[in-house]
C-alpha cells in the first residue's frame, strides 16, 4: 500500500465523516461550517482524480460561494428569530429513504462499469488545436458546447432576479441588505485593504490561464466576487443600488458579448457560436474576460441579497 | 467511439429559425434586464408575437418538407457538439405554447403594465423578464437534441418559474415558492445524475446517437429511473404533486396561467423525449403499466380533491393535477406488445393533443379566475352568485375551458380522449378506458358546481371592486376558443405530430 492510497482512503473516510456530521448537526451554523469543510475536502478529492478544473470550481462555488450564501441565510434567520422548528419525522424519513435509494442506484451503476468505458476525450483533444486553446475543459465550454455555457449565464441572471424579486415593493431599486461592519482601523479593514490587490491579480490570472490550463471565468469570477464582498463588508466601498445602469450593464455584459459573437459567427463563420478561423482564441478570451466580470458581479450581488434600503437622495 | 459515418445530421435549410427561437428570448431577457422599466414590457410585447410567427414558420416548414429541421450549433456535429432539431412534435407544441404566451402577455398588460413616466417597479420588471425566460426555456426544451442542453433548459425553466409563484410577496406564496423550488431542484439534480450516468456509458448525450446505442444495462436503467423520477417531480405527477396546488393557486393570475398551462408541460415533454426517442424499447410492459397507474391515480385523486375545494383557484390547480394524469396514460397505450417498443403514433398523438388543449383551456380558466377574483375581491366558490351576469364573457371563457377539460366535442380535449379511448380498445386495455371516462365525469361535476354557483342570482346586488378591462376577458376567451376548436385539427394537420419520428429513421438505418 503506497502513501497515496493511504491518503486516498483517509480522504474518503474524512469526506464521509464530515458529510455525515454536517447532516447530523443540530445547529444551522455548525452544519454550514461542516458543509464548507466538506466542499474543500471534495475539491482535494477532485485533484486526486486529476480533475483540477472541477476541483477549482468545487472549492470556489461548492465550498466558498455556497457556504457564504448559507452563512448569510443563517445570520438572517438568527436576526429574524424565526421558529427554526425541526422538520417532521415523516419528511426526514422520506428524505433519508430517497437518498438511500439514489445512493443504491448510483452504487449499482458505478460498481458495474462497462468493459470499455467509452469517452469523447480523445475526440475533444484531437479537434482542440483548431481553436488554439490548450485546456480541453475550456474547449468543451466555449467551443463544442458553447450554447450550454451561454445559457447557463442567463440562468445566473435569472437566479439574481429571483433574489431581487423577494424585495418589498417600496425597496425596489434600493441597496442590497448586505451587513456592513465599518470600523476604521479594525483587522477587517486591514484585511480588506491588503487582500483585494492580490485577489484581483489571482482572478485575472485564473481567467487568462483558463484557455491553456485549469482555471477560467467561473473560478476567476468567484475570486472577484469574494474580493468585492470583502471590500463592501469592511465599508471601504458602498453597496451599489440595484437600479444603477452600470451595474446592470456589467451583469449582462458577459452573456451579451458571448451572444453577439455567437450571432456574428452565423455571418463570419459557418454557424451560430462558431468562430472564424484563426480568431477563435482571441474571441474566446474576450468572452472569458467579459464573463469573469459579469459572474463576479452576479455572485457578489447574490450574496448581498435583495434590496433592503432605499438610497438617500 | 461512434463511427463518423453514423453521424446523422447536418444543418437543414431554414435550420436557422431554430437558433432564432432560442436567441430571441435570450436577447430579450438580457436587454430588458439592462434597460428595465417600460422597456421590459415593450420588448416582451414585440418578441412574444414574433415568437408565434417563428413557431408557425417552423411548423409549416416541417409540415411541408415532411422532415425534421436541424441546426448544428457551432458547426460541431454531435457527439462533440450540439444539434437543435424540430420534429412535428416540437413544432406543434411550440406553436400552441406561443399562442398561450401571446394571450398571457395581452392579459398581463393590465396587471403588469407600467404607466408612462413612472419608475421601474419590482413585479412588472420581474414578470416580463421571467415570461420571456420561460418562453426561451420551452423553445430549448422542444428543440434541444442533447440531454445536457435539455438540463440547461430545465434550469432556465425552474429559475424563471419559481419567482413567478411569489411575485406578490405574501408569506404563504413565499412558502409555496420555496416548496416548489425544493421539488424542482430535486428533479433537476436527479435528471443531471442520470445524464452523467448515460454519458459515462455511451460517451454521447445526443438523442439520436444515444437511441442507436442504448442497451438495457444496470447503469442505463438506473439513469432512466433517476431522470424519470426527477421529471415526474417537476411535472407534479401524483404522488409528487404536493407542491403544485399552493404554488399555482397563489401566484398572480397571469403567472398561474403560464405555470399551469406551459411550465409543467416542459418536463412532461422531456419524459416523452426520453422514453419515446432515447429508449423506446426500454420501458417494458410493467413500467408502462406503472406510469399509467400513476396517471390514473392522479386523475382520480386530483378530481376528488378538486371537488372538495372551497376556492376557485385551488379547484383549478387540483384540476391541473388530474389533467396531468391523462398525459401519462399514453405510456401503456403506446406500448406495442409484440415488439416491446413505444410507438410514436396513436396514443402519443392523443397525449400531445391533450397537453396542448389542456394548456390553452387551463390558461383561459386561470385568467378567468383571476378576473373573477379581481372583480369580487375573493374567489370563494360558494359566493360566486351573480358573477355570470356581471362578467358574462369571463364566465363563458371559463365554461368553454371546462368543455375542453371534460372532453365534449369539438374540443381538443374531446379529440385527445377519443384517440386515447381508441387506443384502449385497440390494445385491449379496458381498465384505462374506465379511468378516462371516470375522469371526464368528475370534471363535469366540478365544472357544474362552479358554473351553477356563477349563474345563480346573487342575494344582494353585486358590487364589483374594479372594472375588468375588456381585452383581458377577450384574451381568456380567445384561448378558450382555441382549445374548443383544437378538435378540428382532426380534419387537417393531425399527422404532423408524427413527422420526423425516430421510429421511421430506425427502420431506415437497420
Amino acid at each position: 500500500m503506497t502513501i497515496l492510497s493511504i491518503f486516498d482512503i483517509g480522504l474518503v473516510v474524512l469526506i464521509l465523516a464530515v458529510g455525515a456530521a454536517s447532516i447530523g448537526m443540530r445547529e444551522a451554523f455548525s452544519a454550514v461550517i461542516g458543509f464548507v469543510v466538506y466542499g474543500l475536502l471534495l475539491s482535494i478529492a477532485w485533484v486526486r482524480l486529476s480533475a483540477v478544473d472541477v476541483a477549482l470550481t468545487e472549492a470556489a462555488i461548492g465550498g466558498g460561494m455556497t457556504g457564504m450564501l448559507m452563512l448569510g441565510a443563517v445570520a438572517r434567520l438568527r436576526f429574524a428569530k424565526g421558529n427554526d422548528s425541526r422538520t417532521s419525522l415523516p419528511v426526514r424519513l422520506a428524505a433519508g429513504i430517497l437518498c438511500a435509494l439514489v445512493a443504491a442506484g448510483l452504487a449499482i451503476a458505478v460498481l458495474s462499469p462497462p468493459e470499455v468505458i467509452p469517452t469523447l476525450a480523445p475526440m475533444a483533444m484531437e479537434n482542440l488545436p483548431q481553436s488554439g486553446l490548450g485546456n480541453p475543459v475550456a474547449g468543451v465550454l466555449f467551443v463544442y458546447r458553447a450554447l450550454d455555457t451561454l445559457l447557463e449565464k442567463v440562468v445566473l441572471i435569472l437566479a439574481l432576479l429571483g433574489v431581487w424579486s423577494l424585495a418589498p415593493d417600496r425597496m425596489w431599486g434600493g441597496i442590497p441588505g448586505l451587513r456592513v461592519y465599518a470600523q476604521p482601523n479594525s483587522k477587517l479593514t486591514f484585511l480588506a485593504q491588503l487582500l483585494p490587490p492580490v485577489g484581483i491579480v489571482v482572478a485575472v490570472y485564473m481567467c487568462w490561464v483558463g484557455a491553456k490550463e485549469p482555471g477560467g471565468a467561473f473560478q476567476g469570477g468567484t475570486v472577484l466576487a469574494a474580493m468585492w464582498l470583502l471590500v463592501m463588508i469592511a465599508g471601504l466601498t458602498s453597496v451599489p443600488s440595484i437600479s444603477q445602469r452600470w451595474l446592470r450593464l456589467l451583469l449582462v455584459a458577459g452573456p451579451m458579448i458571448f451572444l453577439a459573437i455567437g450571432i456574428a459567427g452565423m455571418v463570419l463563420a459557418n454557424a451560430f457560436l462558431a468562430y472564424p478561423a484563426g480568431y477563435a482564441k482571441p474571441l474566446i478570451v474576450a468572452v472569458e474576460v467579459a464573463l469573469t466580470l459579469s459572474i463576479g458581479v452576479a455572485l457578489g450581488l447574490l450574496a448581498a441579497g435583495p434590496p433592503e434600503r432605499v438610497q438617500r437622495p | 467511439m461512434p463511427d463518423a459515418n453514423l453521424l446523422p445530421d447536418a444543418t437543414t435549410t431554414d435550420g436557422v429559425f431554430l437558433v432564432l427561437a432560442i436567441v430571441l428570448p435570450a436577447a430579450g431577457v438580457l436587454l430588458s434586464f439592462v434597460l428595465g422599466g417600460r422597456y421590459a414590457e415593450r420588448i416582451a410585447l414585440v418578441l412574444l408575437p414574433s415568437g408565434f410567427i417563428l413557431a408557425t414558420i417552423i411548423l409549416v416548414d416541417v409540415w411541408q418538407s415532411g422532415h425534421r429541421l436541424v441546426y448544428i450549433v457551432g458547426d460541431w456535429k454531435p457527439p462533440l457538439g450540439i444539434a437543435l432539431r424540430a420534429d412535428g412534435l416540437s413544432a406543434a407544441m411550440m406553436v400552441v405554447m406561443a399562442i398561450v404566451f401571446c394571450a398571457v402577455a395581452i392579459f398581463a398588460y393590465a396587471d403588469f403594465g407600467t404607466r408612462a413616466g413612472s419608475a421601474e417597479a419590482r413585479a412588472p420588471f420581474a414578470f416580463w423578464i421571467l415570461l420571456m425566460a420561460i418562453w426561451g426555456a420551452m423553445n430549448l426544451i422542444f428543440l434541444g437534441g442533447d440531454l445536457f442542453t435539455l438540463y440547461v433548459a430545465l434550469e432556465l425553466l425552474t429559475f424563471a418559474a419559481v419567482p413567478l409563484v411569489c411575485l406578490d410577496g405574501r408569506a404563504e406564496t413565499l412558502q409555496a415558492a420555496l416548496r416548489y423550488l425544493i421539488f424542482a431542484l430535486l428533479g433537476s439534480i436527479l435528471y443531471l445524475v442520470g445524464t452523467a450516468l448515460l454519458y459515462g456509458s455511451y460517451a454521447t448525450l445526443d438523442i439520436v446517437l444515444l437511441s442507436r446505442q442504448i442497451r438495457a444495462e444496470p447503469a442505463t436503467l438506473v439513469a432512466a429511473a433517476l431522470m424519470t423520477i426527477g421529471l415526474f417531480a417537476k411535472t407534479a405527477l401524483f404522488p409528487l404533486h404536493l407542491w403544485l396546488p399552493p404554488a399555482h393557486a397563489g401566484a398572480p393570475a397571469a403567472a398561474s396561467a403560464v405555470l399551469s398551462a406551459v411550465v409543467v408541460k416542459g418536463s412532461f415533454f422531456l419524459v416523452v423525449r426520453l422514453w419515446f426517442d432515447v429508449m423506446p424499447g426500454m420501458l417494458g410492459g410493467a413500467g408502462a403499466q406503472l406510469f399509467g397507474a400513476l396517471g390514473a391515480a392522479a386523475i382520480i385523486f386530483g378530481s376528488v380533491v378538486a371537488l372538495q375545494q372551497q376556492r376557485l383557484k385551488l379547484l383549478i390547480a387540483y384540476s391541473t393535477v388530474a389533467q396531468i394524469g391523462y398525459l401519462f396514460l399514453i405510456f401503456p397505450l403506446a406500448l406495442d406488445a409484440a415488439s416491446g417498443q413505444l410507438q410514436g403514433s396513436g396514443a402519443l398523438t392523443g397525449g400531445i393533443i391533450q397537453a396542448i388543449s389542456h394548456a390553452t383551456a387551463k390558461a383561459a380558466m386561470f385568467m378567468a379566475a383571476g378576473l373573477i377574483y379581481a372583480a369580487l375581491g375573493h374567489d370563494r366558490i360558494a359566493e360566486l352568485g351573480g358573477i355570470a351576469r356581471a362578467l358574462p364573457m369571463t364566465i363563458f371563457a371559463f365554461a368553454l375551458g371546462g368543455v375542453s377539460l371534460i372532453g365534449l366535442p369539438p374540443s381538443g380535449g374531446f379529440l385527445a380522449k377519443w384517440i386515447l379511448l381508441e387506443a384502449t380498445v385497440a390494445t385491449g386495455q379496458w381498465w384505462w378506458a374506465l379511468v378516462i371516462l371516470a375522469g371526464g365525469l368528475f370534471t363535469s361535476c366540478y365544472m357544474f358546481i362552479v358554473l351553477s354557483r356563477a349563474v345563480a342570482p346573487s342575494g344582494a346586488p353585486l358590487k364589483l371592486k374594479t372594472a375588468v378591462p375588456k381585452y383581458q376577458e377577450a384574451a381568456a376567451l380567445a384561448l378558450a376558443l382555441t382549445s374548443l376548436l383544437l378538435g378540428l385539427v382532426a380534419l387537417g394537420p393531425i399527422d404532423i405530430i408524427e413527422v420526423g419520428r425516430p421510429d421511421s429513421i430506425m427502420v431506415g438505418s437497420r
